[in-house]
């Protein structure tokens, strides 16, 4: 009491002074408040909603009560988990094939294009402004049974080795694991590529320069210097290719069968149409987790955490 | 060899040009089979040369509505992302302030999220919410997700901003506003400008996450999704073919306007 009663009153001046810089203060609150708002009702409270759902049980017409039914995470993984395992592995796939056969072409836009970058960069990009279910629906046809492809696959009895690796069945593509992936690698190559591409442009061209001058062979220069340097872009490539692929159901349902079925594909049947809502909540969640670990592990182990 | 050697000199260009046919195969293949005449009502295989597709793009029922809706959602949700997005690029860059960290990780979440994960939950909501699906929650959906997107493009423009020039042009007696209009959004433009071309093309595009919640509402992509299953029009090559023309020319368009900035720039 005493101590308040002692403390000199603010003079006016100062207190005019700091008005404005409350005001200052509040900016960026206000900034941020209807994004982040946005935000947290559209996509947090529904992971929320989600995680409530897929404790419930009852059906359609009964109604649906939390009655914290565990039970529902392990029916559903016993019932799901070949398609868990082949979704992880197709997308797994995809990544690797997305990283080999990107990295030449952003290495060829950002170091060897010349005056032709520009046009290779909107041939890379303009494919983003094409339905990709449309492209998606040309592999249909590049890929039909008896068309170009196949016939020279078969040819150069690639189809053999395939199909005793069980990716292929002998004469045909559609319809079989390799198709999916085939899908799957073209729909995410530009995500890949263009991380890639940023990382590599900042590069300094003056760098190649000096392992050079120190003898270093055009692999070693590559393998200690351009590589390295590029980690960054590899890292957020492969995750951007990774994570839409694991849940992705479009590839699996147009170019692949019944045999080929991810993950998505059932929580997307469960979801619509059997109406089985716990369910499809709980298969998810295990996806969610799934990706968001294997993300957070990843992201940690390559050593980029300012990533995020 | 000089023919073994000359593979191995370019041997990166080879590879290269090879992923980039990979990856513009499937346009030429819908260019082409634009003119075709299917026999019945798959066009997978070929059979005659056609322009009646192109001369009658709209002639399938129902195509040409869905497209208008899926341009229509694609304008205001990148009108919707792009403003609230540069709002928070904004205030990440240039504040400091308590829960930065979480806000990061509440804007980088949705884009390490597989689509589906979103779109069903999205749909528990909306079910819990006993909201009408159509119009409506495809565009929050595509507002949703498109958000993050652009954050991280004009987050990346901003940073890289030298804050001199506003500091100057508070010196020359700009005001708040004026800094604003005059200096800082122009440097920010192509970020913007960026973030806002990804979210049209992203929710333009979006499937998954539209299926889910569009209700009976069909968008573009879905009209194109059903037509898998009852038999693909001609028509829907034309809209691809002339789709992918239109962008090439809109982004070499952009560049050639931003190369001849660049070089009246120049002294």
């Amino acid at each position: 009491m005493s101590v308040t009663q002692e403390a000199p009153p603010a003079p006016a001046e100062e207190l005019k002074v700091r008005k404005p810089s409350t005001r200052k203060r509040l900016v960026p609150y206000w900034l941020l408040l209807p994004g982040i708002l946005w935000l947290v009702v559209f996509f947090a409270l529904p992971l929320i909603y989600q995680g409530s759902t897929s404790v419930q049980t009852g059906s359609l017409e009964k109604g649906f009560e939390v009655t914290w039914h565990f039970q529902t995470y392990w029916d559903a993984l016993a019932d799901y988990y070949p398609q868990f395992v082949r979704s992880l592995l197709y997308a797994g796939t995809a990544t690797i094939l997305c990283l080999l056969l990107g990295y030449p072409l952003a290495y060829l836009i950002a170091f060897k294009a010349g005056r032709w970058r520009n046009l290779v960069l909107v041939l890379v990009i303009a494919p983003f402004f094409t339905s990709f279910l449309i492209r998606t629906l040309a592999w249909k046809t590049i890929l039909a049974d008896g068309g170009a492809v196949v016939d020279v696959l078969n040819t150069l009895h690639v189809l053999d080795v395939t199909s005793w690796l069980g990716w292929t069945e002998s004469n045909r593509v559609l319809a079989t694991p390799m198709a999916v992936v085939c899908g799957l690698t073209y729909n995410f190559l530009p995500f890949m590529i263009l991380p890639l591409y940023t990382s590599l442009e900042r590069i300094d061209g003056r760098l190649h320069e000096a392992a050079g001058d120190l003898y270093a062979t055009p692999a070693t220069t590559f393998r200690k210097v351009t590589f390295p340097l590029s980690m960054p872009g590899v890292v957020s490539g492969t995750l951007l290719t990774f994570i839409p692929a694991s849940g992705d159901y479009v590839n699996a349902e147009l170019l692949g069968s019944t045999d080929t079925k991810m993950v998505g594909s059932v929580i997307q049947t469960q979801f619509l149409r059997v109406l089985d809502y716990p369910t499809a909540a709980a298969l998810s969640f295990i996806l969610m987790a799934v990706v968001l670990i294997a993300v957070t592990v990843y992201i940690r182990r390559s050593g980029t955490e300012d990533l995020v | 060899m000089p023919v073994l050697r000359w593979l191995r000199r370019h041997i990166i260009v080879i590879a290269g040009l090879l992923t980039l046919a990979y990856m513009i195969l499937p346009n030429i293949v819908v260019m082409v089979f634009s003119f075709n005449k299917p026999n019945g009502r798959f066009n997978y295989s070929w059979q005659r040369f056609s322009v009646d597709a192109w001369k009658d793009p709209c002639g399938v029922a129902d195509m040409c509505g869905s497209l208008s809706l899926s341009l229509q959602i694609a304008v205001w949700a990148t009108v919707g992302a792009t403003v609230l997005g540069t709002m928070i690029a904004f205030a990440l860059v240039r504040y400091r302030f308590r829960a930065r960290g979480a806000i990061n990780s509440l804007i980088f979440l949705p884009m390490a999220m597989p689509e589906v994960v979103m779109a069903a939950s999205l749909l528990t909501l909306f079910l819990n919410m006993g909201a009408q699906l159509g119009f409506w929650t495809i565009l929050i959906a595509h507002i949703m997700f498109c958000l993050s997107f652009v954050v991280t493009a004009v987050k990346a423009r901003v940073m890289s901003m030298d804050p001199r020039l506003e500091e100057a042009a508070r010196d020359l007696y700009a005001g708040p506003v004026q800094t604003f209009v005059r200096v800082t959004l122009p440097i920010a433009a192509p970020g913007i400008a960026a973030g806002a071309l990804l979210a049209f093309a992203l929710s333009f595009d979006d499937f998954i996450i539209t299926n889910f919640n569009a209700g009976s509402t069909v968008t573009f992509p879905m009209f194109v999704w059903g037509s898998a299953q009852r038999g693909t029009p001609v028509q829907i090559n034309v809209i691809g073919t002339a789709m992918f023309i239109i962008a090439v020319l809109v982004v070499l368009a952009g560049q050639l306007i931003a190369n001849r900035r660049k070089n009246s720039a120049r002294p």
